[in-house]
């Protein structure tokens, strides 16, 4: 797939005319190959040329997106087997099943689920986005859920073969920009016209990933490439492998047919919530596009999210605290005072050992731009005179009477420079584990 | 067009290793393939979930946590015993917290004396975990190597700064070493080139990659067991070719999210329920991504895990 920059240079005009605000044609080629800008910047390639490219950059797997606004879902695009090679860019949304067997109120009940189950980490909003609505048989509930759904913020998967009543579906909810699920077999001519009158992504359901590649390949010759895919394994065994043969099948074998995100139904695998919470968290770590779950309640999604949050984690970029006081347990004007680098996982760990304690305390991070101590330390941004002049500007002093400052035992190198700087100041040296603070909190009170 | 999976050539695999002695001794490791790739592979010896003791009765533990083992939870024998009787366990693992020197600093002899009791007890692997303090666990360790015999016990954290006191007991005393290092896959090479230099045996290796809990690092334990995995079974690497063992139940159960009641944040559900999850999803994560042994709390998650080693493995 991927071609060097200097390939792609070999298709482009050559003439250097800066259109592309790159100075010259080598420039904008280079920025090609690492994925820095687009093709379409480009006034004077060629045809043949631009065909030519727009294959050979398009990605591996179809990036897609369906939803509005803060719930939209946008899958696929990845283009590694491992975290650690890159990342992985597009999270799996995950979603909440609702059957046209349910009345109002549990409808009702799940929309909300959606709106409500919400947590902010480090700086994002963790939650579930999507509706996944299925007929089972009635059509007259199967629209009336639709417009049910049509009026909440959530995205929305209509879960539907027959193409007629997916129409009136669509009808209610296209504003909403929904995902149409499932193109089979049978079905596949008119649920693809659907796609295409309303310009909206379908997912493919066949019997096994050969059934899918034809249908996908029957679909893109129709003109469609939004698909999401789905090979119908409803045993977490099989459905698992597939999982595995989907991404291999598109970022080894360049094979454009299984080139798709994928669909997966924890809810079809157990009627148990805690495990079904298990199951999620396999095909989390290893490549669903998308998640439906049978239910959802806080026990049950936050630790799912969570776990999504982490696989999902640029494992090139540190995840950084907001730099800031944080108080901890109910602190008052004698409460002890941390102070610690802004990496999100110490700020974490540090915090929740004081939690821990249950010794009301003050928690200054300071921004080391996500460097852990050591790190930052070591690399000059964690030293005597930006500590210092951070813990003057921060405000601290207004809060507590006393002066005594705790920092982490790793950075105990920076004490004399920071007495310098905080006159007045007694500094303490901390524990070098933040798994020790709470013992060290004890022996401080004891003294 | 039937489509062929591609398939990854593995060169290498993972060494088997026996812990314990007698009917109930468990072989770990063994997997010549990424975990679960059952497709393309064997894993001869499915992983295996280990249930965490305490050497003294914790003083911050969730009630949801205690609940299980409220009538064990001041001894560590009916502990041990209770975890194999009523909830199957296939090994325990028991956490040397009372030798802490920044907690209780309770002294080794003491120490010895309880890991002697619960050895005698059980029939099942044992394994002991250290303070993850180098100096104390370089003492501590050693003597219990020696009072083991025989028992072809675990033990760790055994990291670079102690490998050679314990180590040298364990090749003494026949026992197998948990090499620990700090989420670092050259690092973790290192301790394993210096263990196997100075005589321990290849069988008698565990790597421990240190655990990050869900929500706390887990990611980054997560990447360098697949980065381990990938070098030991791809790339030849005979030193990264050991079964590893994710001590996950502590990382998990003392975060702030285990602690946290229904009343405390709504949003967060039911508190037993949740935690149980947290440590069910911890482990699932680090079995996908090549954990031969999970080390777990709550008889409710492991549940949860096994079934799930179960279905993966069937």
């Amino acid at each position: 797939m991927a071609l060097t920059g200097i390939q792609i240079l070999k298709l482009l005009p050559k003439t250097n005319c800066g259109e592309c605000k790159f100075p010259t044609c080598l420039a904008f080629a280079m920025a090609l190959a690492a994925g820095k800008t687009e093709l379409d910047l480009c006034p004077r390639v060629s045809e043949s040329g631009r065909s030519e490219l727009s294959d050979a950059s398009a990605p591996p797997i179809r990036q897609l997106s369906f939803g509005v606004d803060d719930y939209a879902v946008k899958i696929g695009g990845e283009t590694v087997l491992y975290r650690h090679e890159k990342t992985f860019f597009n999270k799996p949304g995950i979603g909440v099943l609702i059957t046209d067997t349910m009345d109002d109120s549990e409808v009702e009940r799940r929309l909300a689920a959606l709106e409500y189950f919400q947590y902010e980490r480090v700086g994002v909003t963790m939650k579930p986005e999507i509706a996944a609505i299925r007929f089972t048989g009635s059509k007259e509930r199967f629209l009336a859920i639709a417009k049910h759904a049509s009026l909440r913020p959530c995205s929305v998967i209509i879960m539907c073969d027959d193409a007629a009543i997916m129409k009136e579906a669509l009808d209610i909810l296209k504003s909403r920009k929904p995902l149409i699920y499932a193109a089979r077999p049978d079905n596949y001519e008119a649920l693809g016209a659907l796609a295409k009158e309303y310009s909206l992504p379908l997912a493919v359901a066949g019997n096994g990933f050969d059934e899918v590649a034809a249908l996908t390949e029957k679909l893109t010759a129709m003109g469609l490439k939004d698909l999401v895919i789905d090979t119908s394994k409803r045993q977490v065994k099989d459905a698992f492998i597939d999982q595995v043969a989907i991404r291999r099948a598109a970022l080894v074998s360049k094979f454009k047919p299984l080139g798709f995100p994928t669909i997966t139904f924890p809810c079809d695998m157990t009627s148990d919530p805690m495990k079904e919470t298990v199951i999620a968290s396999l095909f989390v770590a290893k490549y669903a596009g998308l998640i439906i779950l049978g239910d959802i309640a806080g026990e049950t999604i936050f630790p799912l999210l969570l776990q999504r949050l982490n696989i999902y984690t640029d494992p090139q970029r540190p995840m950084t605290t907001k730099e800031g006081i944080y108080p901890i347990n109910n602190p008052d004007e004698n409460s002890p005072v941390f102070l610690t680098c802004n990496f999100s996982l110490t700020y974490f760990i540090v915090s929740g050992e004081i939690e821990n304690s249950r010794v009301p305390s003050w928690l200054c991070i300071m921004d080391t731009e996500g460097l852990s101590v050591m790190t930052a330390w070591a690399a000059g941004k964690f030293v005597g005179d930006l500590a210092g002049s951070f813990i003057k500007k921060s405000g601290i002093e207004n809060s507590i009477k006393h002066r005594n400052l705790i920092i982490p035992g790793y950075a105990a190198a920076i004490l004399g420079d920071l007495e310098e700087e905080l006159k007045g100041w007694k500094i303490l040296i901390g524990p070098r584990e933040a798994a020790h603070i709470p013992g060290y909190l004890k022996q401080i009170r004891k003294s | 067009m039937a489509f062929e999976i591609p398939k990854v050539k593995y060169t290498g695999q993972i060494r088997e290793v026996v812990i314990g002695s007698g009917s109930k001794a468990v072989k770990v490791g063994g997997a010549g393939c990424y975990p679960f790739y059952l497709f393309e592979g064997e894993m001869p010896n499915p992983p295996r979930v280990a249930f965490e003791v305490w050497d003294s009765a914790p003083e911050e533990w969730q009630e949801w946590a205690i609940e299980p083992f409220r009538d064990v939870i001041n001894d560590p024998v009916l502990w041990a015993k209770k975890c194999i009787e009523s909830y199957g366990a296939e090994m325990i693992v028991l956490q040397l917290k009372s030798a802490d020197p920044n907690g209780d600093n309770r002294p080794v002899e003491d120490v010895v004396e309880v890991v002697k009791n619960v050895a005698a007890a059980i029939d099942v692997p044992l394994l002991v975990w250290g303070t993850a303090n180098d100096e104390k666990d370089a003492e501590l360790l050693r003597r219990i190597t020696e009072v083991s015999e025989g028992g072809n016990v675990a033990v760790g954290p055994v990291s670079d700064k102690n490998y050679k006191q314990i180590g040298a007991m364990a090749i003494g005393y026949k026992q197998v070493v948990i090499a620990s290092s700090p989420i670092d896959v050259n690092l973790a090479k290192q301790l394993n080139i210096l263990l196997t230099n100075l005589g321990v045996n290849e069988d008698k290796i565990l790597m421990d990659p240190t655990t990050g809990g869900l929500g706390y690092g887990l990611e980054y334990t997560y990447s360098v067991m697949e980065r381990d995995r990938m070098a030991a079974l791809t790339q030849e690497d005979a030193k990264l070719q050991f079964p590893i063992i994710c001590n996950s139940a502590p990382e998990v159960w003392k975060t702030r999210e285990t602690r946290l009641t229904k009343e405390d944040d709504p949003k967060l559900g039911d508190e037993k329920r949740r935690s149980v999850l947290m440590e069910a999803v911890t482990a699932m994560t680090l079995l996908v991504a090549g954990a031969d042994i999970v080390v777990m709390r709550h008889p409710d998650s492991v549940s949860l895990v096994k079934d799930m080693i179960g279905e993966l493995c069937a």
